[in-house]
């Protein structure tokens, strides 16, 4: 279907794209990539009175370097978050996660701060910025503020950022010491959202694990930490037993929905056997 | 309106469009590329695949407007020169039934082998995930895209290191009433 009649904005700026939202009347929608938007408006379940596309707004491409973090641009697509030796480096986590969204043609498309925005429950990254304690940098008419991942994903398709104000990037922490990560994706078919996924960062320290960090995917309305699970791990010897021990704990403060793929409880139970293997590769067991 | 400039298939055009139209309906009903085709419209199929500034899109999933100042190449641009090696290695290996799929098949797997010029059949087969053929003709399409692969190296005089040299034999075991017909 054709989407609905629309009122189109395109700034080079991220002044000039606040404006253009502040200008854009009731229903403002900002273009990214438009992989999750163009779908939805061609279905009309949105059915913007403006779109503010950011495809020119060439300040918010590109992953840089800054002190004990990387900071990665909104507008950055997730082609180019595959090709980027700051992300290989410090957060391959982030990759490997981004290697598995949809299909090649998306990936060319999609940006890094769209699939954020867009906080969909079974989306790869959102998991992935919990699990490292990203910040998420949004900018507004009255300036920019810093929101950590812990408060960003606020419910169902809703994140921190209010009306009138944009995603403009997000830090991830440069992880200290010897990390591991794995990002552990459970799906049936080709290009499919996760049923279940799980992102883990692990420290090993003398035989131990010393700091384990999990997001989990689609368990619920928004991304969420298995807290009991990294209690567990902290302080426990590197062993398949004991990473299984605490893997059991997966499911505890979860929420997970019942849809067409799996129902509540197996989603519940795929949990504590995906974090199991994600946190068994990321500590190289 | 909102005034575009792009270049398709090597050919300038300045046309207005509404900001709502798609890349694949603007290419179709303004510039009559009609060899890019609307599969599922819901970003799933891949037929629609073109390529964006040389990377392989889902021109469904794209506003014509976003297209303003790049570089488009369809299908019908690909083989300027007689046939791009990878529609003729589609023809020679029968990579397709129906055909419906094939324009985005190509236009994916180049993009494919322009960053991995000689993929597995695993490869290929993660690489041309965005692409859904109904009539699942798969086995030859990824040995297609391989053959295709070992022209484009130079290599292609003889077969894939897995020795599929030509497409795959149809068992008519099971069917011998097809072979009664043959």
């Amino acid at each position: 279907m054709i989407p609905a009649p629309f009122e189109y904005a395109r700034p080079t700026t991220v002044d000039e794209a606040l404006q253009a939202i502040a200008e854009g009347g009731e229903d403002v929608k900002v273009l990214a990539g438009g992989q999750s938007l163009i779908p939805v408006m061609r279905l009309r379940l949105a059915a913007p009175e403006t779109v503010v596309d950011l495809g020119r707004v060439t300040e918010l491409r590109g992953v840089r370097e800054e002190d004990d973090a990387i900071v990665v641009g909104a507008m950055t697509t997730h082609s180019d978050v595959l090709a980027d030796p700051l992300i290989a480096q410090y957060a391959p986590l982030v990759a490997e996660a981004t290697a598995t969204v949809a299909d090649r043609q998306v990936r060319h498309r999609g940006t890094f701060g769209g699939a954020l925005v867009h906080a969909d429950p079974a989306g790869d990254l959102p998991a992935v910025a919990l699990a490292l304690d990203a910040e998420f940098v949004i900018a507004g008419p009255q300036g920019r503020r810093t929101v950590p991942a812990a408060d960003f994903f606020v419910d169902y398709l809703t994140t921190a950022v209010e009306e009138g104000e944009l995603l403009v990037e997000v830090r991830l922490p440069k992880l200290a010491g010897s990390w591991g990560m794995h990002y552990e994706k459970f799906n049936r078919v080709a290009q499919a959202w996760s049923i279940v996924a799980v992102a883990a960062a692990v420290r090993r320290e003398d035989g131990h694990i010393a700091e384990a960090r999990i997001g989990l995917t689609n368990m619920g309305p928004t991304p969420l930490r298995a807290r009991a699970v990294e209690q567990a791990l902290a302080g426990a010897e590197a062993t398949q037993e004991a990473v299984a021990a605490a893997a059991s704990h997966a499911a505890e403060g979860t929420d997970p929905s019942s849809d067409l793929n799996a129902q509540a409880d197996y989603r519940q139970h795929l949990v504590t056997v995906l974090t199991r293997r994600a946190v068994s590769t990321a500590a190289g067991l | 309106m909102t005034r575009i400039s792009v270049r398709v298939d090597g050919a300038s055009y300045d046309d207005d469009v509404e900001p709502r139209t798609l890349l694949v309906h603007y290419l179709r009903e303004q510039l009559g590329k009609v060899g890019t085709v609307v599969g599922c419209d819901t970003s799933n199929c891949g037929a629609c695949t073109v390529h964006l500034d040389g990377e392989a899109v889902k021109s469904c999933t794209v506003f014509a407007v976003q297209a303003d100042g790049a570089e488009v190449t369809t299908i019908e641009g690909v083989g300027q020169d007689g046939l791009h090696p990878v529609q003729k290695a589609f023809h020679e290996m029968h990579g397709l039934q129906c055909g419906y799929c094939t324009p985005g098949m190509i236009m994916a797997s180049i993009d494919l082998l322009g960053e991995n010029p000689d993929p597995s059949d695993d490869e290929v087969r993660e690489g041309i995930e965005g692409n859904l053929c109904r009539c699942t003709g798969y086995q030859n399409i990824v040995r297609a895209v391989r053959h295709a692969a070992a022209e484009m190296r130079g290599d292609g005089s003889g077969p894939p290191t897995d020795g599929h040299a030509a497409p795959a034999q149809v068992d008519t075991a099971a069917a011998p009433h097809v072979v009664g017909q043959a």
